[in-house]
């Protein structure tokens, strides 16, 4: 199980790692969005995977043995939630500067940058 | 509880910010009085750290491993101490910079969630807190950076944004590697949990991903081409809190992971710090040269000051630690600065184009020494605070026989100098291009003060150096023997 999960999240950044290279804002997002599921399922791989275990403690004992750790599945819940907050934010930047820039291909955003009529050499 | 106020000042005032959205100038009233409360908490924690030395505080009373650790040694007092008297000079210096426009949308509620997120990420004792604190910081930023909407500013913010997203995943990626390897998160812990372990494969990948993180927060050489992008492009204010405070907290998350949490001594994560560090100062230098725009620049020579302070962190030796913490602490004071002087200058000659201004010398010749002093600073000549940092790092690199190291450092000084020079030439000492008239405004006093403040700081930094190497010898002992913060965190809490 742990090597599907090893090899999904292999597969998600190398197909992210195509999307962001393509040069375009949008592409560019949904590729990062891929990357970071990846590092998602690091965190839940870490917690260690264990099948028919739920994680409820038996009546008498202190400690489940076997369980899958439950920490690294609350701090997924964090960084998804986080991540949420953080695309939705690209997003809207991304649509707001397809607007104010007029592309989006990031090779020809050269607002910032000198040689251009906002920043003469 | 003290450890607390510093997150809860500036989210308390972000949220005053809001209930007064419809009045601007309530808004500045709000901003100013959570910056000096801000500062306030800041003092007392150092008092706290100064007097009785680390001490910790744990959310919700949960026992040190298990809850979230708040702890001050003396790095992160310094750094809040710093923190608070940046955030009153810029709020100070922002009265005459923003528009109520900017107001309006909101930049000093995104400001104090700046400032929440960079106090969180300096007090916290929990690596994945650590990551939480980032993001607060990381999307207040975002939305500072486009605040006011111009053409200049998205271009910069879908670099710095597109850029510092990769750094956030592999942040949260070498965390949970790192939990996987350890099972643990709060630092102190991890300390004793990878004595000896440095060489493991699971060990060393989040060490890989962290360093990349840092180093992106940081600017660190290769990942450094965000911060020129965008750092010119919102308000002077903007900029200046984003060059003193927030690249800062990337090396302060360096020095803190690679010093408590991961050992680097004698593994290749040291030669890659020092030379990354030495190719950060080269081509911050080499890059401020070709710049033809003030905050341009300065942009650049963030990346040099930031390679020093790095280059303190890889040689280890407890006297360069102690150098790179100068360094990191006059330079958030030098930083801030600059970028309040470039934007009172920009105000009287029109622009910060090195073609379109000048004349100021003529102009304001008593302002115009007020640039020269963080200037010469920047470049490390003396009396003024940076020369001390220069000659703690030179003298630790000459104690392990560094001879090209010395000669980097040295020779970035005298880049960063002749950096400096032609900033000095193009907009203070040549005429304006439209004749010597030009510049007929004259600054106010919320433009003055928060400049001769930090400009005061400044001089007596270099003045009474031997003061201020004394508390960064205490920070320098503290880091490399950590045995005060970790007793604070895992024994004898609060």
């Amino acid at each position: 199980m742990e090597i599907m999960l090893a090899v999904l999240a292999g597969a998600l950044v190398a197909a992210g790692a195509y999307l962001m290279m393509n040069g375009k804002t949008l592409p560019y997002l949904f590729g990062l969005t891929m990357i970071s599921n990846s590092a998602n399922i690091i965190i839940f791989a870490s917690g260690r995977l264990t099948f028919g275990k739920p994680p409820l403690v038996p009546e008498g004992e202190k400690y489940i043995q076997g369980a899958a750790n439950a920490l690294p599945q609350a701090l997924i819940l964090t960084a998804i939630v986080i991540g949420f907050g953080l695309l939705v934010f690209a997003l809207c930047l991304a649509y707001r500067s397809y607007y104010v820039l007029g592309t989006i291909e990031m090779d020809q955003m050269h607002s910032s940058e000198p040689g251009t009529e906002a920043n003469p050499q | 509880m003290i450890l607390f106020w510093p997150v809860v000042i500036p989210f308390f005032t972000a949220i005053l910010c809001l209930l007064a959205w419809k009045s601007t100038e309530m808004q500045k009233g709000i901003s100013l009085a959570g910056a000096l409360a801000l500062f306030g908490s800041a003092l007392t924690i150092f008092a706290e750290v100064a007097t009785n030395g680390p001490f910790a505080a744990q959310a919700g009373s949960w026992p040190a491993p298990f809850g979230i650790t708040m702890v001050a040694d003396m790095l992160s007092a310094i750094m809040m101490l710093l923190v608070g008297f940046v955030a009153v000079c810029v709020v100070m210096f922002s009265f005459s910079d923003i528009s109520n426009e900017e107001i309006h949308f909101g930049h000093h509620t995104l400001t104090h969630a700046l400032f929440a997120g960079i106090s969180g990420a300096f007090l916290t004792g929990d690596i994945f807190n650590m990551y939480v604190w980032f993001e607060v910081m990381l999307i207040a930023s975002f939305g500072l950076l486009v605040v006011g909407g111009g053409r200049e500013q998205f271009d910069g913010a879908v670099k710095y944004v597109g850029l510092n997203l990769i750094a956030t995943v592999a942040f949260i990626a070498g965390v949970g590697l790192l939990y996987g390897a350890t099972g643990a998160l709060n630092m102190a812990d991890l300390h004793a949990k990878l004595a000896g372990r440095s060489s493991e494969a699971a060990i060393l990948a989040s060490a890989a991903f962290l360093l990349f993180a840092f180093g992106s927060k940081a600017a660190l050489f290769p990942v450094f081409f965000w911060l020129p992008a965008s750092y010119h492009t919102p308000s002077f204010s903007t900029s200046a809190l984003f060059s003193a405070l927030l690249t800062k907290v990337g090396v302060y998350a360096l020095i803190r992971v690679f010093t408590l949490v991961y050992d680097i001594d004698g593994t290749l994560m040291q030669p890659i710090l020092i030379w990354g560090a030495v190719l950060t100062m080269l081509f911050g230098a080499l890059g401020s040269l070709s710049q033809n725009s003030v905050r341009r620049v300065l942009g650049y020579s963030i990346i040099t000051s930031i390679g020093f302070m790095i280059f303190g962190l890889g040689l280890g030796t407890p006297l360069a630690i102690t150098a790179g913490a100068f360094y990191l602490f006059q330079d958030v004071l030098v930083k801030a600065n600059l970028f309040l002087m470039a934007g009172a200058t920009a105000r009287l000659t029109g622009s910060e184009l090195f073609a379109r201004s000048g004349g100021m010398w003529r102009a304001h010749p008593a302002l115009s020494l007020l640039f020269l002093i963080p200037a010469l600073s920047l470049a490390g000549v003396p009396p003024f605070s940076g020369f001390w940092g220069k000659f703690l790092l030179v003298t630790a690199a000459l104690e392990v026989n560094g001879y090209f190291l010395t000669f980097a450092i040295l020779a970035t000084g005298f880049l960063t100098l002749f950096a400096m020079g032609r900033v000095w030439a193009a907009v203070y000492w040549t005429p304006h291009p439209s004749g010597p008239r030009a510049i007929t405004g004259s600054l106010g006093p919320s433009t003055l003060v928060p400049i001769l403040a930090l400009t005061i700081m400044i001089v007596a930094i270099g003045i009474d150096a031997n003061t201020y190497v004394e508390l960064a010898t205490t920070v320098g002992a503290q880091i490399t023997d950590p045995t005060g913060y970790i007793t604070a965190v895992l024994g004898g809490a609060e």
